[in-house]
């Protein structure tokens, strides 16, 4: 583990690149300076997980990777591509998905649609790649005609997951997962991310729910008002003092 | 005074008999077909951007200057250079795709530069750009009323032509050919507007877009595209609606956008704003509505009567007959 203040190596030459890399990224809204200098990595098939509290950036770094929020200064590459002025739809049609903050369905069409929607750029969806989906949420399949409004949060939580899995993504960004969750469902939530990334998917998983997140991930990130204060290996994150005391409340 | 309006409206009534209130109702469903057309235009922009385009009446004008334009540049009514049929065709087909580039070209410079400033701006644009399409034509063509001369399209001497001849009578009532095909064509362009927006992926992608903008793009949905489909479509229709109204009414004029445009918006209103049955529903029912009021009261009094209906559902239900009560998103 490594406090980012402190010293590191300038990238090891021999390193394969990176599924994603944040270089230097400056955000801004508007005359406001969101992310500073972040620097951030996810490998093929890792889950990674970034922590920090209310308006500490972790909405904004996800939304830099999407190409929602244009980052100031910075890069962002996506398999050793520089996608830094790419569009949304560009990075989408290169292998990334979103499951957004608040799920963020089209409530008023069916699930069936919300999943088409998912497969936008890939024609809509082929067979497999539905019955791929209901083969993890079979609840999905049942349900396909139902309006996404009218279920209940749980259920919405698995046609957003099922809707970014359409798009058959490389890199999957999961925005809060956990909000308005009952706990139950959250234990649930968490262990489909963790199928869903034992499947092959690479996951930047944004929480503030550090503890439960940190159990499932690979490495951790954590923002503190833009920037980066630390990161390492999750087992070591969540044994570390100030992270405890600040998120894990023990 | 109110009195003797009272008893005039009914001595009209009885003196109108069943005849004449079928008179009413026909030209009413001609008229209202026409306003669920435009209707359909400002409802689908308004669910898609949450924006008054107060130009749209203005694109209706257009098309029905772009269906004029076909009808002279091929001899005129009463001596066409190519056979009837064929040349009501090309008129619906240039002015809707004439009028679905200028909706195109209104949203690409006058709307999305201002698409993330505050709702008024975009609304402020609208009204100029409705300005601007009325003054350029009042220019070009000098202000005259351009004679698509419905009473007589093909027909010589004094004679009806065949858009005149009646189809069927009721009541001793006729129905024109006119009449029939803009009832038909508005059937028709509506019955395609919600197979597109149901069926297809673009329509769902429309969908998706008015429902929640940036979880549409997060689906990696190009939603300016879609917008700018969104008014391509909706001034297709309009242009379509130019056409019927050029050949039914008999003229083009560059003023007329402004009222049959707000008449249209009223429609849209009543039935509901962003809803598509709404402003078909919507448009039928103002027709009708004004048809009536212009039958029994008189004239002076349609307009009152319609922008009354305007006035008493944007106080009482401002949703309209079929529109959901807005739902705040969390």
């Amino acid at each position: 583990m490594t406090d980012v203040d402190g010293e590191q190596d300038a990238g090891n030459g021999a390193a394969p690149e990176p599924l994603l890399r944040l270089d230097a990224v400056d955000t801004f809204y508007g005359p406001i300076h969101i992310l500073q200098g972040l620097n951030l990595e996810v490998g093929a098939g890792e889950l990674v997980c970034l922590l920090g509290g209310n308006a500490s950036g972790k909405s904004t770094t996800l939304k830099t990777v999407l190409g929602i929020v244009r980052p100031r200064n910075g890069s962002v590459s996506f398999e050793g591509e520089d996608i830094t002025s790419r569009s949304t739809s560009y990075r989408i049609g290169k292998g990334m998905a979103i499951v957004p903050e608040n799920r963020r369905l089209f409530g008023p069409m069916t699930v069936l649609e919300n999943l088409e929607m998912g497969a936008y750029l890939h024609g809509g969806g082929a067979k497999e790649d539905f019955d791929r989906v209901y083969t993890l949420f079979p609840l999905l399949h049942e349900r396909r005609k139902q309006l996404a409004g009218t279920m209940s949060g749980g259920e919405q939580q698995m046609v957003a997951m099922g809707r970014a899995l359409m798009a058959k993504p490389k890199l999957l960004l999961m925005d809060e997962p956990s909000m308005g969750l009952a706990p139950i469902l959250v234990e649930r939530s968490f262990e489909i991310i963790k199928q869903v990334h034992e499947s092959g998917v690479a996951m930047l998983v944004v929480e503030q729910n550090a503890n439960v997140s940190l159990s499932i991930a690979d490495r951790g990130y954590v923002l503190s008002t833009g920037r980066l204060v630390l990161e390492g290996p999750a087992a070591e994150l969540r044994e570390h003092e100030d992270l405890r005391k600040a998120y894990l409340g023990r | 005074m109110h009195h003797l309006l009272l008893f005039n409206i009914i001595d009209q009534i009885r003196a109108l008999g069943w005849g004449g209130a079928f008179t009413l109702l026909r030209n009413g469903i001609v008229l209202g077909s026409l306003y669920s057309l435009i209707a359909l235009g400002y409802t689908m922009v308004y669910g898609i951007l949450k924006l008054l385009n107060f130009a749209h009446g203005d694109v209706f004008m257009i098309g029905t200057f772009m269906g004029y334009g076909v009808l002279i540049a091929f001899g005129g009514a009463l001596a066409p250079t190519i056979p009837f049929i064929p040349l009501i065709l090309l008129m619906f087909a240039v002015s809707m795709a004439g009028s679905g580039v200028v909706g195109v070209g209104i949203e690409r410079f006058a709307y999305r530069p201002l698409r993330n400033a505050p709702r008024i701006a975009p609304l402020i644009s609208a009204l100029g750009v409705a300005f601007f399409l009325e003054n350029s034509a009042q220019l070009l063509t000098n202000s005259a009323h351009e004679l698509y001369n419905g009473y007589a399209l093909g027909g010589k001497n004094g004679n009806f032509g065949p858009l005149l001849n009646p189809v069927f009578t009721i009541d001793q009532v006729p129905v024109t050919v006119i009449m029939v095909i803009v009832v038909l064509t508005a059937i028709a362009l509506m019955a395609a507007l919600v197979l597109i927006v149901y069926r297809t992926k673009l329509g769902k992608a429309m969908r998706a877009t008015s429902f929640d903008r940036e979880a549409a793009s997060m689906m990696g949905i190009d939603t300016d595209r879609v917008i700018s489909m969104t008014f391509f479509i909706g001034s297709v229709l309009a242009g379509a609606a130019g056409v019927m109204y050029g050949l039914y009414i008999g003229d083009a004029y560059f003023f007329i956008g402004f009222l049959f445009g707000l008449k249209a918006f009223t429609a849209a209103v009543v039935g509901g704003i962003g809803s598509l049955p709404g402003a078909m529903l919507g448009g039928v029912l103002i027709g009708v509505v004004e048809a009536f009021a212009t039958g029994y009261a008189g004239g002076q009094w349609s307009e009152i009567v319609v922008f009354g209906i305007l006035i008493l559902f944007l106080l009482v239900r401002p949703t309209g007959l079929l529109g959901s009560p807005a739902i705040q998103k969390v």
